[in-house]
């Protein structure tokens, strides 16, 4: 389980600071699958980060299944939005996957058992030899994924992972993405700009505010758990739930702006 | 195949057609400074395979092998140090500016007067002068580390040990080289100055001992020597970078076409 309470981030510098998250309270049960969509520069990376534990909070806390959160916390993977970046470029793409399983001690038998497991959730069985950067980009972030899978975390964090992919590889790995969840069951936080999708992926949607931000809304998504591309995306429900998220954040803007 | 042809055509033209142009041109040549270059060549085998190789050219690159190695470790080591914490290279930056910037030739007598004329003291000139390029392009290397892949080592905990030779010594390992290859020549350099001054032997020692005894030719062959000996070391350096690099080279050509 994700617990957010009163979680308030300020920027410090030079006599200038900077609120990007001023009250953001937020529960997420485990195995639910959760979209966090907002204005843009409304502090959604900030939101990840804190929750992954690669930034301190300046009030309010997080916590992980029951645990504070200090610093990066057991068994949560993070995928982020640049793909290129976060891939290391000198290790094979098996051995990208591996390196977190090597520092987490597990053996190299079962290393090997999990990197191909992961490859071939994600699709890119025969790709393990391949460096990263002889890949495309959608594949690429294909294995940031299968990195993620293959780490077994309870909870996973996704940051505009599809943000820098074109819309034909952005709409498969979306439905990787909800493949991916239906058959290892973590708790998932995908954070978007990207209203559709936050529509289209999640069984909630949490709308922020545009800075200095807050939960605008927390909106269920009674969508059918099997989504479809063409079929869901037509659903009169899909388009009256988006519409809704979109005006919220017209909303949200339009009161930042005034 | 006429690809081969034409690289080798360029990188062995420029020297043939100088060599060529100065045998011609010091052919019959009577200056007693400036002997014929078949003079030359023909005393080079004579003069260097035998005993002195044994005695001269061999102690040199133990001693360029040695330096060289300790001035790169020193300054991968220091540079890492220096590079990962901020406070630390804001204590020691102005130092280092002044350090690097005191020509290291500059120090050899100071050295002889420490550590006397033996070969710590060739080693230790050799460091002196090699390990500000490791060293100042491993700072920056390590300071230049990319953030999005260091956020993801802390997500997945990958920490110490891991972390530094799989993480923060690949990332810096393009600036490194780079390093490594000026501390090369700086190397050579330092260890023909090293043997200028207070020795017994080496290939510096050779030289300056075949110019006061007036063996012209054979003062000549011995920068032959060095000059040779600088164009190896640079062929196995590019052999071994090319190794450690390929993922870089390979990642930029994916770069540049547009991946």
């Amino acid at each position: 389980m994700l617990e957010i309470k009163s979680l308030r981030k300020t920027y410090g510098g030079q006599g200038r600071t900077v609120e990007a998250l001023r009250d953001i309270t937020l529960t997420v049960e485990d195995g639910q699958f959760v979209c966090v969509v907002g204005p843009s520069g409304c502090g959604k990376t900030t939101l990840l980060r804190c929750l992954g534990g690669l930034l301190t909070p300046t009030s309010g806390e997080v916590k992980v299944a029951g645990q504070t959160v200090t610093g990066p916390p057991d068994g949560l993977a993070i995928v982020f939005q640049e793909y290129g970046r976060s891939l290391f470029p000198w290790l094979r793409v098996a051995e990208n996957i591996e390196l977190p399983l090597k520092s987490k001690g597990i053996g190299r038998a079962e290393r090997r058992k999990l990197v191909d497991e992961s490859l071939s959730a994600v699709g890119l069985g025969d790709a393990g030899k391949a460096y990263p950067w002889q890949l495309s980009g959608g594949m690429q972030q294909r294995v940031a994924i299968a990195r993620a899978i293959a780490f077994q975390p309870k909870v996973m964090l996704m940051d505009e992972p599809f943000a820098a992919v074109d819309a034909q590889t952005r709409a498969d790995l979306e439905d990787l993405v909800r493949t991916v969840w239906q058959r290892f069951g973590m708790t998932m936080l995908f954070v978007t700009h990207d209203i559709d999708e936050a529509v289209y992926l999640g069984q909630r949607v949490v709308v922020l505010s545009a800075s200095p931000t807050s939960v605008l809304e927390n909106l269920d998504i009674d969508l059918s758990d099997e989504r479809d591309q063409l079929k869901t995306r037509s659903e009169a429900r899909f388009v009256e739930l988006r519409t809704h998220v979109y005006a919220r954040i017209q909303e949200a803007k339009g009161v930042a702006a005034r | 195949m006429t690809r081969v042809l034409s690289r080798t055509g360029l990188l062995l033209g420029l020297p043939v057609v100088l060599l060529v142009t100065w045998w011609f041109a010091s052919a019959g040549s009577k200056s007693f400074y400036q002997p014929p270059l078949e003079t030359i060549i023909k005393v080079f085998p004579d003069t260097w395979t035998g005993a002195r190789f044994k005695s001269d050219v061999f102690p040199s690159l133990i001693r360029l092998f040695i330096g060289y190695s300790l001035a790169v470790l020193l300054g991968i080591t220091l540079g890492v140090l220096i590079g990962a914490n901020r406070r630390l290279r804001a204590l020691v930056e102005p130092l280092l500016e002044f350090l690097r910037a005191i020509p290291p030739p500059v120090l050899v007598p100071i050295l002889i007067l420490i550590a006397g004329i033996g070969n710590p003291t060739k080693v230790l000139v050799i460091v002196i002068g090699g390990v500000w390029p490791v060293l100042l392009n491993t700072v920056e290397g390590v300071r230049g580390v990319d953030e999005v892949l260091s956020d993801t080592c802390r997500s997945y905990r990958i920490g110490g040990w891991l972390r530094l030779r799989t993480f923060i010594l690949r990332a810096a390992s393009p600036q490194i080289v780079v390093g490594a290859r000026q501390a090369l020549s700086i190397s050579i350099i330092m260890m023909v100055i090293g043997e200028l001054l207070g020795a017994t032997n080496g290939l510096g020692y050779t030289v300056v001992e075949f110019q006061r005894g007036f063996q012209i030719p054979e003062m000549w062959s011995g920068v032959f020597v060095l000059g040779l000996l600088g164009v190896l070391l640079s062929l196995a350096f590019t052999l071994v970078e090319r190794r450690v690099l390929n993922w870089y080279h390979g990642a930029r050509a994916a770069e540049r076409s547009g991946h």
